[in-house]
């Protein structure tokens, strides 16, 4: 039996838009059970792929390739390896908790609500598995308008809309120049090959010469580096994640930023993997600024959701560094740590979102004593809080340990300063949670807040489970991306940077 | 002395025919019905304007020329008159409740449509100058008057007699322009121009200087900066229907005999004027997007875009290359999709008379009216090149022939041009969803016919954005006849 598994995976959460825009409006009840079903139902034709997933081979997997527009060398082509695996996974395993997340919260135009989020879902599916560049920056684009709908109609009222402008100008700025030099390369492979393609397996096989790649690796990274989002880049994450509501910080944070860190590892790199050599330096330094640079900002902030903002440029930081390293340890650890990161942050945003509902306040002024009140909320925030610092047995410590393995292989300054990052990270998480959930109840309204409800524990406990067993026998998740991670490093290995001054580079004086 | 008539098969003008008889009939017929049972007007032009597009599809893959070679019988012509007559036909859908409810809805007003076609369809075809000149009057004369509609309307007064003082000052730099090219080349003819150009007559400056003559007289029909300063007075003063028109149809025929008197006759010399058209491209796409940006009113708002829109097609120009071409047809097409239809719903918004013509008035739509908001979303998007609309899939032809002609910095220019665009079309969207209403402005009322026009307008944009195969196919056979690319 042959399904076109990945296609009925990008298309049917758009079935479910169809369905939901023919439903009355005023039937918000059945609009969120079918959304619910038609995400839960997504899951399970996303699992298949996991059980028939061929961990051996490094090839691209549950390829379909359609015929699109031929004459422009363009393809409806897509398939799976190892690293798009897991963040399909994630995708589709995290949009049935945030559809029950917003059970409660989301009252207000609910039709419009659940069919960004599924429309988001057939985007984020489509970033993960296509495998011809013009696919890619279709789905990479179109995922902007659900997600910037969800930020600017849903969010909170005082900045939503400055946060949704943002959010759609930075990432379109990296985007378009991305697309410049998605068309260059399509030109030169021509001119080498003789042959107009935007197959991305086709284009892997070029030869580009330095001084281009030069250009071409800073062109995608910016559109990348943007959306990660890296230091100096991130200035849009904060107001984004933070005026977003739950489930958009949720999906923002768990998925959306993880395209940006795929982007690298399965575009950038390979595509130029002289200049990846190249700019390790400059990438590994700026991505130790932003892990010490968010979790310095982290400890400063009075607002819960741009606290865990921040949280995540440090932690993404961990990532670059994993990936910038080039050997099994750190890229095995690069891409179990986004999976890490989805998961944890997710969970964290989700546990914001839950006093959010309860309190209609982020300041964590106005919150301490909250164990009392709400002791399995205490108990769920505290292993999530746990995972997302690196305590050993919960997943976060599987990655960042993974990713400091590999960095110390490359350079001790950039293992050392890393390290930091986890000792920080421990400060402010810890202090948070510290601040919020200890001591007595000082104000009065926190006196009585309902402890979670079976619906809220429902949601969580899946994350739960996966955060610890990734925690506890990582091998599972490891597995499946090895064959992928040891072609992309053999990839790697085969070029080196060459020995050139960057003033000769910009000057174009190298032969 | 014996004078030699010349073969011709009037087939060959069969779109032209039947228009040509059926504005006549029109007029004539106005003058025979009694008043108040003039309604089925618009629908016997639509009739005329389907039946001209017929016999352009079976006049497709025909070639060579025809009336003495006054008239080029060929697939880039047909490409064109198939966009003119769409543009015509999109217009009289959404002019009809429009003019209703200003009383103005004269029979004269379709007629002068067909009229304008007429004049398009001659620039398109034109194999001789002067011929091209006769179309670009044909379409003038017609569109001054449609400029000029509301007669008591003192800003319709403004844009009529400024696109006229203008228009005729810029006809004249095309004529003296073509005078200029006849003195150097003894013809006015565009393959005897191009042959002329071929043997080696390539810098006499007189050419050269008529060359920039007629760049001026185009450049201010295409509304290019620096020739641009009519453009926003008169669209925001013609009655809205008129400008969707003339934003799209004058546009796509004068860039029509621009490119193929470019592309046909002046190939040879590119050097010589693909710099100044690069500096022109860069100008009217900057001005364009980021004037667009202060803008309050919709209709001046769409008048920036559309100068904007120029500075993209003329990035295909400079680009000179097949794709250039390519693109340049299958821009037009998404254009005019996606423009009449953004007219259509400014139209619609703006009620009885204009009223709410303030991109403030747009607050709140998108969830009182979630059909219309989802369908000026997708204009929104489309012309600011997101996919997967038309105007995406424009914006990626233009920009892939630019950096196919090595002219990377302009595709950068162009790429970030469509960032600062994005800021300004994005902002209709915001206030559609993201703001409450200000006041109760009323119903919208919606017709058959413009209904109709936007439901097919917004599922073309869509449908030629995701299935970009056809057009482009089209448009590839279109362009062979440029050998010189």
């Amino acid at each position: 039996m042959n399904l076109p598994i990945l296609s009925i995976l990008i298309f049917f959460p758009m079935l479910g838009v169809v369905l939901i825009t023919m439903l009355s409006r005023e039937n918000q009840w059945v609009i969120k059970w079918t959304t619910l079903v038609v995400a839960v139902l997504e899951f399970i034709f996303s699992l298949p792929l996991w059980f028939r997933f061929d961990s051996d081979t490094a090839a691209m997997q549950f390829v379909e390739r359609l015929s699109w527009f031929p004459s422009y060398g363009i393809s409806y082509h897509v398939g799976i390896d190892g690293i798009s695996l897991l963040l399909v996974l994630l995708t589709t395993f995290l949009t049935p908790i945030c559809v029950m997340a917003c059970w409660k919260d989301i009252q207000d135009k609910v039709k419009e609500f659940m069919i960004c989020l599924l429309f988001l879902e057939t985007g984020m599916i489509g970033v993960f598995c296509a495998l011809d560049l013009f696919l890619f920056y279709i789905f990479w684009e179109v995922m902007l308008i659900p997600m910037y709908l969800l930020i600017g109609v849903w969010g909170a009222p005082a900045r939503r809309i400055y946060a949704a402008v943002k959010f759609f100008l930075f990432t379109m700025f990296g985007s378009l120049l991305m697309l410049v030099a998605i068309l260059v390369l399509y030109f030169y492979h021509h001119k080498v090959t003789g042959v107009y393609t935007f197959d991305l397996l086709k284009i892997y096989g070029l030869q580009i010469p330095f001084q281009m790649q030069f250009w071409m690796f800073l062109a995608f990274a910016l559109a990348f580096a943007i959306k990660v989002p890296m230091f100096p880049f991130h200035t849009w994450l904060p107001d984004a994640h933070t005026e977003a509501p739950t489930v958009g910080s949720v999906m923002l944070a768990a998925v959306l930023l993880k395209m940006g860190t795929y982007g690298f590892i399965r575009f950038n790199m390979p595509l130029f993997p002289e200049a990846a050599w190249y700019f390790v330096p400059l990438f590994s330094v700026l991505a130790i600024i932003g892990i010490i640079y968010g979790a310095l900002v982290c400890m400063m902030q009075i607002d819960l959701k741009r606290l865990i903002a921040f949280s995540s440029v440090s932690h993404l930081g961990f990532v670059m560094l994993g990936l910038f390293t080039y050997n099994m340890a750190g890229v095995q650890g690069g891409i179990i740590q986004m999976i890490n990161h989805g998961l944890s942050t997710g969970a964290l945003f989700l546990i914001v979102g839950i006093i959010y509902e309860r309190r209609h306040t982020r300041l964590i002024a106005e919150f301490g004593g909250l164990s009392t009140p709400m002791p399995i909320y205490a108990a769920i925030f505290m292993v999530v809080a746990l995972s997302s610092i690196g305590l050993p047995g919960l997943n976060g410590f599987v990655g960042e340990f993974l990713i400091l393995l590999g960095a110390f292989k490359i350079n001790k300054i950039y293992a050392i300063l890393g390290a930091s990052g986890v000792i920080f990270a421990a400060c402010y998480m810890l202090w948070m949670f510290q601040r919020v959930m200890f001591g007595v109840v000082t104000n009065e309204k926190n006196r009585n807040l309902p402890d979670l409800t079976t619906r809220e524990i429902a949601y969580l406990v899946p994350l739960l489970i996966f955060i610890v067993w990734i925690g506890i026998y990582p091998n599972t998740f490891l597995n499946k991306t090895k064959a992928s991670t040891e072609n992309f490093i053999a990839r790697m290995e085969r070029a080196k940077a060459p020995k050139v001054a960057l003033v000769d580079v910009i000057k174009g004086d190298i032969r | 002395m014996t004078i030699s008539i010349p073969s011709i098969t009037l087939s060959n003008i069969g779109p032209l025919l039947t228009l040509t008889v059926a504005g006549l009939l029109l007029l004539l017929m106005d003058a025979l019905t009694p008043k108040g049972k003039k309604g089925y007007f618009p629908y016997l032009s639509l009739i005329a304007l389907v039946i001209a597009a017929v016999q352009t599809t079976m006049l497709w893959n025909r070639s060579g020329t025809d009336f003495a070679r006054m008239i080029y019988v060929d697939n880039f012509a047909f490409f064109f008159y198939l966009i003119f007559l769409l543009a015509t036909a999109l217009t009289i859908l959404i002019s009809i409740k429009y003019l209703e409810d200003y009383h103005r809805n004269l029979e004269e007003y379709y007629t002068l449509l067909i009229f304008a076609t007429i004049g398009m369809m001659l620039m398109a075809a034109g194999g001789h100058l002067i011929l091209i000149f006769l179309g670009l009057e044909i379409l003038s004369i017609a569109i001054y008057i449609l400029a000029g509609l509301f007669r008591e309307d003192i800003k319709s007064n403004e844009a009529a007699l400024k696109y006229l003082i203008l228009g005729a000052f810029s006809s004249a730099f095309l004529l003296f322009g073509m005078a200029m090219l006849y003195g150097a080349t003894g013809s006015l003819f565009l393959d005897d121009l191009a042959q002329a150009i071929k043997a080696g007559v390539g810098t006499n400056p007189l050419l050269l200087f008529g060359m920039g003559l007629l760049i001026v007289g185009f450049g201010f029909k295409v509304s290019s900066v620096p020739f641009h300063m009519w453009t926003p007075d008169v669209y925001e003063g013609a009655p809205t229907s008129v400008t969707a028109f003339m934003s799209v149809g004058t546009k796509a025929a004068a860039f029509a005999a621009f490119v193929r008197i470019f592309f046909l006759v002046f190939p040879e010399i590119k050097m010589e004027w693909n710099m100044l058209l690069w500096g022109l491209a860069v100008a009217t796409m900057t001005l364009g997007n980021v004037v667009a940006i202060a803008q309050t009113n919709i209709k001046r708002m769409l008048a920036y875009s559309s100068i904007a829109h120029a500075g993209y097609l003329l990035v295909a120009l400079v680009a000179a290359n097949q794709l250039g071409a390519i693109s340049f047809l299958y821009y037009l097409v998404a254009y005019t999709l996606m423009n009449i239809g953004a007219f259509a719903i400014v139209i619609l918004v703006a009620r009885k008379k204009d009223n709410y013509i303030n991109i403030y008035d747009y607050c709140g739509l998108g969830f009182q009216y979630p059909a219309l908001a989802a369908a000026m979303s997708v204009f929104m998007f489309a012309l600011a090149g997101i996919p997967p609309t038309a105007g995406f899939v424009g914006k990626f032809y233009v920009f892939s022939a630019a950096v196919e002609a090595g002219y990377i910095w302009l595709a950068i220019i162009g790429v970030m041009n469509s960032l600062v665009s994005v800021f300004y079309y994005l902002r209709i969207t915001v206030l559609m969803y993201m703001r409450p209403a200000e006041a109760e402005l009323g119903p919208v009322t919606m017709t058959p016919a413009i209904s109709s026009a936007v439901l097919l307008t917004a599922a073309g944009v869509l449908a030629i954005g995701v299935f970009p195969g056809p057009i482009y196919e089209l448009a590839l056979n279109s362009v062979k006849i440029f050998v010189g690319l």
